[in-house]
């Protein structure tokens, strides 16, 4: 069984909703905005990651939240939305606490991802793409996040959860309703989706140094060459190196 | 010289504790071969990275110095690299890792690949969904501007460069070059017409390179050891190393950093081989927009030739293997619905060709299909093959081609019997669950 | 042709003609034309979806996809799509004519639109003139083999006031996108989600407002994109089709304009490369109803006992003679600005020839002191000189008195063009940065009302030979700024003078100005009034400058003018309508006015014909170009088959005098022949002496007329004013906080004589101490604050209740 489900009927009200105008947008999110705009040779470029704040102040992209792009921006709220809702990550409802998502593209479906999926909408009680009424999970199924030779993997607020099975998604999501710290296999602890985003956004969380230089999986070739004392030739020596001057130091 | 089976050049440091920060990547002469570039002759640099024969990593297999020459320098628009980490495509797990271990390679590789196309602004754009890739970089690029290495006057030259790191926002189809290009202009991530190309108009109409996170990053070995050291590696019009990504029913899936050439026979050895009890199927060689290939192409180089010549792509040296267990009508179901999502939707046969194959292949699945069904998706196949506005099209064509020419009956069956009756899917499955318990969710009434 | 600007082959050297073979035939074309273009010059049509030759490539819909065996280089390609391939010495191509596998990808791009279409064709308005349609009966399989589910939309879904999307029909061509983009720069629409699911979408709180919003519901390929008006109203082949000219400007957009059963059902953009290419604006195209509201004029009416009541025509124009007679030549005639040249010629002559005076003038707007003296000498019998092709190729181009997106918006669209392709330089002198300036990427040179002249002095460095002025009709309330033009015209800048009206230049040519006779004529020239006697077989034509319009309302106040003759003059459009209503009101004017709909002027007129509309007649526009624009019979039913020509003719008679002309082709017959004077034109002397406009309290008002307002031209096209701009007050941030107002509070722009309310927008570009309000939305603004452009008006907060500013 495939799983996905295969939608036909698609209704308006899935848009962003421009009737909600809550936002936590305020002059300190807009001071940030102008510094991602300031990256770029052309400000537009900024509006992506400039998405990502919204999402991080305001659980989702907000109706206020385009209309300020827009306006910083100097383009149309028509072209905002055509770039919001070209991609996935940004969501027009309020994503949960932590957004859980298991990668069902062939090789982890294979391995198991179809199942898991299955498991954490029993689990959590809800369907792909909600969150839970207290707002601390939302789901989504996930297309290829290139770990497939950790497969079947999950996310976590867009954190590695390699290697899953049912016993360790059950933890997972207990731990997280619980409160308790739960670390990324290959990644630092999980703070919260909208934490991520704003890493997303460029503004860094100093979390860079947690987690692992690799995963198992990432040095079954290194360990193998290892054991056999394989290693990449040895290049001749300097002066027979192309096209440079002798190393200066 | 014969050349050892495994060769870490990228991978050689990810088993260090901390590889990924500053101080232990310089320690092991780290950014030494930056510094030494930005002191030669940048057409110098070009010629170097030709000479050495490396091929761009991320599936189209152009040679690297060859486009950084099509750069018109003359041109009086500034010139932008951009480095491509949206690592999307099914299969494909050797940039994501590389970016986490030691994103400095990947930096020092941006320097000299900017000084080489006098570039003073580069992006480095990467998919949105792996954070901690993304603070790895952010981290490693705010190093190096701190060390000097990045900003103004880098290395106490006068040439400036500075470094973006960007974040995408979910699309596969942003791994296109231009599809990319668009999105870091703030725009949907749809592919652009060309000509332009994106070397005389790419990144705001500027000229642009575009190359793959492990194509910048296999440059600061090449200047650190020379091109013909490199060539020693790989065949003669494959030169190099590259990962070899070994993902599915393998006992030891992994990055297997190897000379190109290599079979998948050694790899496959390597990985421990299918899992006990079990064969091997088929697999892809380069991700899911390859055709797969059988136990018969076994001993195919896995380089660009050996697997043209097969019949297949190169690709990403993505090898997902599957074992007898598995359904290739589930496999080329589940790629199939993975295209449908991610087709951009801008030209006709993709968005209309994907949305048809989908429901063909599940009739199919659900053993709903009827007579002529192969017939007919081979005949959409040919009518999208080659005529969409990208290659996106022809990843879903090739799978589904070379699906049905391996394991016909399989989908003819599916005129009569579900796939998973004829290959239960529990049993593709690692670990054990209790199929009744879970409800697998039926597909939606229509 | 390619999308680049187009040169006639005549200008292309034959070195720069490739030659290819399509199909086995041989083409030469210019460098860098599309196959698909080349195809067509040969008479082989490739299908396509998102192709139009207007728009630049974006080989979106695969549907032009041909085999190109040898790209010229000995080579082959892959699969190619005609509609973004150039063609290259050499090139061999062929397409579904000669290559079964072309046909086949063709059959296989339409097979794949059709699968998602819905079958909407019985009630879809482009069924019978839809490309999808006609092309998968002529390049596709005659069945589907499509047995799985089509994605559905909820459907129809308004993206502004007056049009309407299906999205299930969209084939994802983005012609509509494109289209806000590349040529009017209205992107309010926008493409959104992705894959299958793509859609054409709007933002939902802000609707698709654009003047040109039409044209997307004419070059959508299929009927995804509909007019809510025009919706479920009739078939293609149920409609009778006519080309002719649209009266709403003066730049004369060809137009086809649709008939069922003789009411018109909807106004095309026709294809005219040379003046509107294949657009025009929601004015043209939608405002057409204004003669099917309930006082549209089917008899003459006469005034007894003070009331206007029916009467025949032989009453009628008895009445007239009556009144007319007995004002014998102190009589004048207002024509207003949006007759043909042939009505307005009989006009001219019935003045001159019937009765005997030339007091006789077309505008019904605010006028100057010089513009008389300079339409006639600078404007009136010049051949074409600034054309459309120009401005788009024009290096420069300032713009004066004139707000083109507002008042000519085919010259926008030609302008931005300009800009986008050819990098002209725009400037505007303008008290604001206005949404169509800054569309056209124009600098703005900040211009109080009244200050134009001292504005073009200091860009006098770009007015040298190779730029292009336009001067609009409001040019001439500011003094001396006519007088700079003529100076800069002396220094060999090219210029144009581009006035609102459809009618203006006509009126020009027909003589309707006092110091004027036809042809360019010049009143106090005898050798010219000779020439006119001899061609009109009359023995004396009157040989002193008449009276202007606002003379004429002057005299008629004093009681020196005894008559007055209108055609379709609405008092709101006068300088001072209060006056000119009083003026009328008096009992010693005889008013005589001709007219489609009762006017306000009716309300203190003696005698009243109704006249034709211009669908019901044949006649001529010149456009700013000095081009003619023919207008043809639309409507051949027509409620009121008297024009102005055959009511004039038939007064003619009444008061003894043939017109020579009964009908409007006679009318133009008759000014072809004098039209050909080569003698002395009227020269150009200014009124006065000008210095800055005066200072004193308050701040300057400065208007203009939106595209899309009040005026009784657009009643009946509702949906078409529900998306009119929302009437604001705009100032300055300074302003506003000398005023202590915010963006969106309301204001009061007040006079002795009256205020006129509206919400204050803070315009970041506005010069200082200046308030700009639309003429004629919500409010009439001259008329109620008897102010008009440059005059000072006082700014005050409006009090909210409760006392809170």
């Amino acid at each position: 069984m495939s799983g996905h489900e295969f939608v036909a009927a698609f209704d308006d009200a899935s848009g962003i909703d421009s009737h909600d105008d809550q936002t936590n947008i305020g002059e300190q999110t807009i001071a940030e905005m102008r510094q991602i705009m300031a990256r770029y040779p052309e400000p537009r470029s900024a509006l992506l990651p400039m998405l990502h704040l919204v999402q991080s102040v305001d659980g989702r992209i907000s109706d206020a939240g385009v209309q300020i792009c827009a306006e910083l921006l100097g383009i149309s709220t028509a072209q905002v939305n055509g770039v919001a809702t070209f991609y996935t990550m940004y969501k027009r409802r309020p994503a949960g606490k932590h957004h859980v998502g298991v990668c069902t593209t062939t090789v982890c479906a294979v391995m198991g991802g179809d199942v898991l999926l299955d498991q954490m909408k029993e689990k959590l009680g809800i369907d792909e793409g909600e969150t839970t009424p207290d707002g601390m999970f939302s789901l989504e199924r996930l297309e290829c996040n290139a770990a497939c030779d950790f497969a079947p993997v999950m996310m976590v607020n867009w954190e590695f959860m390699d290697s899953m099975t049912p016993e360790k998604a059950n933890a997972l999501i207990d731990n997280l309703q619980a409160g308790r710290e739960v670390h990324s296999t290959r990644g630092a602890h999980i703070t919260s989706w909208a934490e991520a985003e704003r890493v997303l956004a460029g503004f860094p969380d100093g979390l860079a140094d947690e987690g692992p230089t690799a995963g198992p999986a990432s040095l079954a070739g290194l360990q193998i060459a290892r054991e056999k004392g394989w290693t990449a030739p040895v290049p001749p020596s300097p002066a027979a190196v192309d096209g440079g001057k002798p190393n200066e130091r | 010289m014969s050349v050892d089976v495994l060769t870490p050049t990228l991978s050689d440091n990810w088993d260090q504790p901390d590889a990924w920060k500053i101080a232990n990547y310089v320690a092991r002469g780290g950014y030494e071969a930056a510094r030494k570039a930005v002191g030669m002759d940048p057409d110098a640099i070009i010629g170097l990275v030709k000479d050495s024969g490396l091929r761009g990593r991320g599936g189209a297999g152009f040679p690297t110095g060859v486009k950084w020459s099509f750069i018109p320098q003359a041109n009086p628009n500034p010139k932008y690299l951009v480095i491509n980490c949206d690592e999307s495509e099914p299969g494909t797990c050797k940039d994501v890792p590389m970016l986490m271990a030691t994103p400095h390679t990947l930096v020092e590789g941006v320097i000299i690949s900017s000084f080489a196309v006098r570039a003073h602004h580069a992006f480095i754009y990467v998919r949105g969904e792996v954070l901690h890739v993304i603070r790895r970089l952010q981290k490693a690029v705010a190093d190096a501007y701190e060390a000097g290495y990045l900003g103004k006057g880098i290395f106490g030259t006068d040439y400036d460069l500075d470094v973006v790191v960007h974040a995408g926002a979910g699309a596969y189809i942003c791994g296109e070059e231009t599809a990319l290009l668009d999105s870091l202009e703030g725009r949907r991530g749809q592919p652009r017409l060309r000509p332009p190309f994106p070397a005389v108009a790419g990144l705001y109409a500027s000229p642009t390179v575009v190359n793959n996170a492990e194509s910048i990053a296999s440059v600061p070995a090449i200047v650190a050891k020379g091109a013909a050291w490199y060539k020693t590696m790989g065949t003669e019009k494959s030169a190099g190393s590259t990962l070899y990504s070994v993902s599915g029913h393998v006992k030891r899936p992994g990055q297997y950093e190897a000379p190109l050439g290599t079979t998948y026979r050694t790899l496959l050895d390597l990985a421990g081989g299918i899992r006990a009890g079990h064969q091997l199927k088929f697999f892809t060689p380069g991700g899911s927009s390859t055709p797969i290939l059988t136990p018969d192409q076994l001993d195919v180089k896995l380089d660009y030739e050996g697997v043209a010549a097969a019949g297949s792509i190169l690709g990403t040296k993505a090898l997902q293997t599957f074992d007898e267990t598995v359904s290739v009508v589930r496999t080329t179901l589940r790629w199939t619905e993975f295209y449908k999502h991610e087709s951009c939707g801008k030209c006709t046969p993709c968005r209309e060709g994907s949305w048809w194959l989908v429901q063909t292949l599940r009739n199919i699945e659900q053993g709903k299909g009827q007579e002529g069904d192969v017939e007919k998706m081979l005949d959409l196949c040919d009518n999208v093959s080659m005529k969409s506005f990208c290659t996106l099209a022809d990843g879903f064509v090739a799978n589904i081609t070379s699906s049905i020419k391996y394991f016909r009956e399989e989908f003819e069956a599916g005129y009569h019997t579900p796939a998973w009756e004829l290959f239960p899917y529990e049993k593709s499955v690692y670990f054990p669950y209790e199929r009744e318990r879970i409800t697998v969710s039926e597909g939606a009434g229509e | 042709m390619s999308t680049d600007v187009k040169k006639s082959d005549a200008q292309v050297a034959k070195a720069d003609l490739v030659t290819a073979t399509i199909d086995g035939i041989e083409v030469h074309v210019p460098k860098g034309t599309l196959v698909i273009r080349a195809a067509e010059r040969l008479g082989i049509e490739i299908p396509r979806f998102c192709d139009h030759e207007l728009l630049d490539p974006v080989a979106a819909c695969r549907q032009c996809i041909v085999e190109v065996p040898d790209a010229g280089n000995g080579r082959p390609m892959k699969p190619q799509p005609a509609c973004a391939l150039g063609v290259m010495p050499g090139m061999v191509v062929e397409t579904a004519a000669t290559n079964e596998k072309v046909a086949k990808h063709q059959r296989g791009m339409l097979e794949f639109l059709l699968i998602n279409h819905p079958l909407d064709c019985p009630i879809c308005d482009k069924g019978g003139e839809c490309p999808l349609q006609n092309q998968a009966l002529s390049h596709g399989d005659g069945e589907s083999r499509y047995e799985g589910v089509k994605r559905t939309f909820p459907k129809p879904v308004n993206i502004s006031a007056q049009i309407l999307i299906d999205r299930e029909r969209c084939v994802l061509c983005q012609r509509c996108t494109r289209f806000g983009e590349q040529i009017s720069g209205d992107d309010f629409i926008s493409l959104s989600e992705r894959g299958a699911l793509s859609q054409i979408s709007i933002y939902a709180s802000r609707p698709y407002e654009s003047y040109f919003s039409g044209n997307i519901t004419q070059i959508c390929p299929v009927g995804a994109l509909t007019s809510v008006d025009y919706r479920f109203q009739a078939r293609p082949f149920d409609l009778v089709s006519t080309t002719t000219t649209c009266e709403h400007c003066a730049s004369g957009c060809e137009l086809r304009t649709d008939h069922r059963h003789f009411q018109v059902k909807r106004r095309l953009a026709g294809d005219d490369p040379e003046v509107n290419e294949q657009w025009n604006c929601d004015k043209g195209r939608y405002g057409f109803c204004y003669g099917r509201q309930s006082d549209r004029l089917t008899h003459p009416l006469v005034r007894r006992d003070g009331k206007l009541v029916p009467a025949s025509w032989p009453e009628a124009i008895d009445a007239a003679v009556v009144g007319l007679k007995a004002a014998g030549s102190e009589v004048g005639v207002l024509t207003g600005g949006r007759l043909t040249l042939e009505n307005a010629f009989a006009y001219s002559k019935f003045a001159r020839t019937v009765l005997g005076t030339n007091s006789i003038d077309f505008r019904a707007r605010p006028y100057g002191a010089d513009e008389a003296g300079f339409l006639a000498s600078e404007v009136t019998a010049k051949p074409m000189d600034v054309t459309f092709t120009d401005l788009e190729q024009a290096g420069t181009v300032v713009l004066v008195g004139f707000e083109p997106e507002d008042e000519s918006p085919a010259v926008f669209l030609r302008l931005r063009k300009g800009n986008l392709k050819n990098r002209t330089k725009v400037l505007a002198v303008a008290p604001f940065l206005s949404n169509g300036s800054k569309k056209m990427g124009a600098t703005l040179v900040p211009t109080a009302p009244g200050d134009e002249v001292k504005a073009l002095e200091e860009i006098a460095s770009e007015l040298e030979a190779g730029t292009i002025l336009l001067v609009g009709e409001r040019a001439s309330l500011v003094p001396g700024l006519l007088s700079k033009v003529r100076q800069y015209a002396a220094k060999g800048v090219r210029w144009a003078w581009i006035p609102r009206r459809a009618g203006e230049l006509a009126a020009l040519e027909a003589g309707c100005l006092p110091q004027l006779l036809p042809g360019g004529r010049p009143v106090n020239d005898a050798r010219a009034r000779v020439d006119l006697q001899a061609a009109w077989g009359v023995a004396q034509l009157p040989d002193s400058a008449g009276l202007d319009a606002e003379g004429m309302l002057t005299a008629a106040t004093s009681g020196s003018l005894k008559a007055l003759v209108t055609a379709a003059v609405e008092l709101s459009d006068l300088a001072d309508p209060e006056a000119a209503k009083a003026a009328l009101a008096s009992d010693s004017v005889f008013v005589v006015s001709l007219e489609q709909r009762l006017s306000e002027l009716a309300e203190s007129a003696d005698v009243v014909f109704p006249v034709a509309l211009l669908e019901e007649q044949i006649g001529t526009f010149i456009n700013w170009e000095h081009r003619a624009r023919p207008v043809e019979i639309v409507n051949a039913r027509a409620q009121s088959v008297m024009t102005d020509v055959r009511v004039l003719a038939a007064l003619a008679d009444a008061l003894g005098t043939d017109l020579g002309m009964r009908t409007p082709p006679q009318a133009r017959t008759a000014y072809l022949e004098i039209s050909d004077w080569e003698g002395s034109t009227p020269k150009f002397t200014t009124a006065g002496a000008f210095g800055a406009a005066a200072g004193g309290d308050g701040v300057r008002l400065a208007s203009w007329h939106l595209a899309v307002d009040d005026s009784r031209c657009l009643d009946g096209a509702e949906t078409l004013r529900q998306s009119a701009p929302a009437p604001v007050a705009r100032i300055s941030a300074a302003t506003a906080t000398a005023l202590g107002v915010h963006d969106g509070q309301q204001i009061a722009i007040s006079t002795d004589a009256g205020q006129v309310v509206l919400p204050a927008a803070v315009t970041a570009s506005m010069v200082d101490d200046v308030v700009w309000a639309p003429t004629n939305s919500g409010a009439e603004l001259f008329r109620t604050l008897h102010a008009g452009p440059g005059d000072l008006v006082r700014l005050t907060v409006v009090k909210t209740a409760g006392g809170a500013a």
